[in-house]
């Protein structure tokens, strides 16, 4: 019983993200609406970047700033007392990458909604198939 | 700056060059769009030279890395050129600058005030894949991942019609593609603490029995596949491809999945080694049966298709079974094999993609009922089809012909008969489905009228004028043909003095 509280609580980013990541997955599959897949999707990658903003976080650790590293003050660094920086940066690289998918998407979504009048997709694939028989 | 300094840098060039042309192009076409075309080839044209230098290079002394703004590796990030990658980027470069030389008249015709966003987002596509070619870095082979991607979804939606339903689709898919990659990623970096592939291959033999490198390994392989649309991941790329414009079908189809299975292969040999992902994993079945039902369903489903381009991207759905079951044979012939198909298929889809092209600008209409006549209107586009058509179903003097007979001989090897069943299935269908095009090309006469079609009503007096695609567009769709013959005849030393130095010695 403990071990399982143990690996709920003491692992409960882990836990927050692939709930997240099915709360994406699922809104991508099971909407309708265009808008609302996009939404999934963004869930979805945040959740990502989730993941790894809390794989750099230590307990009793802070910001990566070394105070007083300039001038004569040269003192040894303890990595430990430092959280990672790295996943941290890595992750700007990702939201941007998140923000252009999201621009892509809506802009793709807005030229549908100009050319079918709709963004529900069984709306826009009953209008294919009035468009051109015959074709799924 | 010297010669020598530049060659130094033919990495970053490769890379750079198609980067800033983009950025150049986009300011270029508030001017005048008319000089976008010219840039474009310019910048595809060095980027084509620096990759040759490249290779030169990788032939004559092994394996180059660049480190970017001179950190070294672990903690900087590396461009690392070897056989493998030499290889493909050359094909790459070669076959984005052939599509491109030949655009200039459909692109101007197709997207007419747009042309400079097309050649913007040309240009940042061959930036993300010369980067996912040459990149020693996991997370930096992301980023290009989703440079490549983002450009890809914008030139599919940029199309009319039904491509931005088809282009958001693929935006939902690659979307998740990337993303599964990039967990694997975050799972491995949480186990080894780098991101630099040889540095992660060093450190992971102790943690092969960890269950998070299998998720990395999963994650990884998962989201590739998604990209790769191999079969059940697949959904997204017949449409796509069938539904964009014609030049842009013919630059996405023949490179994105390649340049996917490319990234398969190095995430596969580079970072996890072949030990783990052979021996230690059971995955080489169950994706060997993938690659099975990929290559049947793909070209099972090509066969019902009535539209030319369809059945093209079905036919691309089949043969990234052919290059992912090669792979994962896991014998000498069998990856080589796979490697040599992923160059030469990259140049048959290329050739049969612009035949399309040419087809669909002239009659724009890709309906395989309406290819009638088209060897008398259109002979020389309906002889690249030919070619194109012949190597894809493997007929000797064509490139197709020996990455088939590779992929065969492993799957003979390897003891693995249902992949060589599958193999000849696909062959024996793009048989019936290249027949079938040439049948009512050749056989079933020119309509008398052309009904209500707005193209130019010929009279008809039994012999019909020929009415040929423009010229640059057949210059570069008869190179690439021409092309075809070629790396059939250099096939055996493509595959002795390059990919063989690609496979690990231990296959035997």
């Amino acid at each position: 019983m403990e071990s399982i509280a143990n690996l709920i609580i003491a692992k409960f980013n882990y836990w927050a993200v692939i709930i997240l990541i099915v709360i994406g997955l699922y809104a991508m599959i099971t909407k309708k609406n265009l808008v609302k897949k996009i939404i999934g999707m963004n869930i979805f990658q945040t959740a990502i970047i989730l993941f790894y903003v809390s794989i750099g976080t230590k307990q009793g650790a802070t910001l990566p700033i070394i105070m007083h590293a300039h001038g004569d003050a040269h003192h040894a660094v303890r990595a430990a007392d430092y959280i990672n920086p790295l996943p941290h940066v890595l992750m700007l690289t990702a939201i941007v990458v998140s923000v252009a998918t999201l621009g892509v998407a809506l802009a793709l979504a807005m030229k549908i909604y100009f050319h079918y009048g709709t963004l529900e997709e069984d709306e826009i694939q009953k209008k294919i198939v009035e468009d051109e028989p015959g074709s799924t | 700056m010297s010669m020598e300094g530049v060659i130094e840098h033919l990495p970053a060039i490769v890379v750079a060059v198609p980067l800033l042309a983009a950025l150049a192009a986009t300011v270029l076409w508030w001017f005048n769009d008319r000089l976008c075309f010219p840039l474009s080839v310019g910048a595809g044209f060095i980027a084509l030279v620096a990759a040759i230098g490249l290779f030169q290079q990788v032939l004559a002394a092994e394996v180059i890395e660049y480190r970017l703004g001179g950190w070294p590796p672990p903690v900087g990030i590396v461009f690392r050129v070897d056989h493998l990658n030499g290889l493909i980027l050359v094909a790459v470069a070669l076959v984005a600058f052939l599509n491109l030389v030949g655009s200039r008249v459909s692109a101007q015709r197709e997207f007419r005030e747009k042309v400079g966003a097309f050649y913007a987002l040309y240009l940042l596509f061959t930036t993300g894949l010369y980067g996912i070619l040459i990149t020693g870095d996991a997370f930096n082979l992301f980023v290009l991942l989703e440079i490549a991607s983002l450009s890809g979804y914008a030139l599919i939606g940029i199309g009319s019609g039904r491509a931005s339903l088809s282009g958001l689709n693929y935006v939902f898919m690659g979307t998740i593609g990337a993303s599964l990659y990039l967990f694997g990623v975050g799972c491995l970096y949480v186990m080894t603490g780098s991101l630099n592939m040889v540095d992660i291959a060093a450190i992971l033999p102790e943690l092969w029995p960890s269950k998070v490198i299998l998720l990395a390994f999963l994650l990884c392989l998962g989201g590739l596949f998604v990209k790769m649309a191999l079969f059940p991941l697949h959904g997204w790329l017949p449409n796509a491809y069938s539904h964009a414009p014609a030049m842009v079908s013919s630059l996405v189809a023949p490179l994105t999945t390649k340049v996917m299975i490319y990234a398969m292969v190095r995430v596969v040999l580079t970072v996890f080694t072949l030990d783990f992902s052979f021996n230690t994993l059971a995955v080489r079945e169950p994706i060997l049966w993938l690659a099975i039902l990929a290559i049947i369903a793909g070209s099972l489903m090509a066969l019902s298709q009535t539209r030319l381009k369809k059945m093209l991207a079905f036919i691309v759905v089949a043969e990234v079974g052919y290059m992912v079951g090669g792979f994962w044979l896991g014998n000498r012939a069998g990856m080589s094999g796979a490697v040599l198909h992923i160059v030469n298929d990259a140049v048959m889809t290329l050739c049969v993609f612009m035949a399309a092209a040419a087809i669909s600008f002239k009659t724009e209409d890709d309906r395989l009922v309406n290819l009638k006549g088209l060897f008398k209107k259109m002979p020389v586009t309906m002889a690249a089809l030919v070619l194109g058509g012949l190597s894809l179903i493997g007929v000797p003097p064509t490139c197709g012909f020996f990455s088939k007979w590779y992929l065969i001989s492993g799957g003979i090897q390897g003891g693995h008969y249902g992949f060589v069943a599958a193999l000849i299935i696909s062959s024996l269908v793009n048989i019936i489905l290249f027949f079938r095009c040439f049948e009512i090309g050749y056989f079933e006469p020119l309509p008398r009228e052309n009904g209500h079609h707005s193209s130019p009503v010929e009279p008809y007096d039994g012999s019909p004028t020929i009415q040929e695609a423009p010229l640059d567009m057949l210059m570069a769709l008869m190179t690439t043909a021409l092309l075809l013959i070629v790396l059939g005849i250099l096939s055996g030393q493509i595959v002795t003095r390059v990919i063989h130095q690609v496979i690990p010695a231990v296959i035997g």
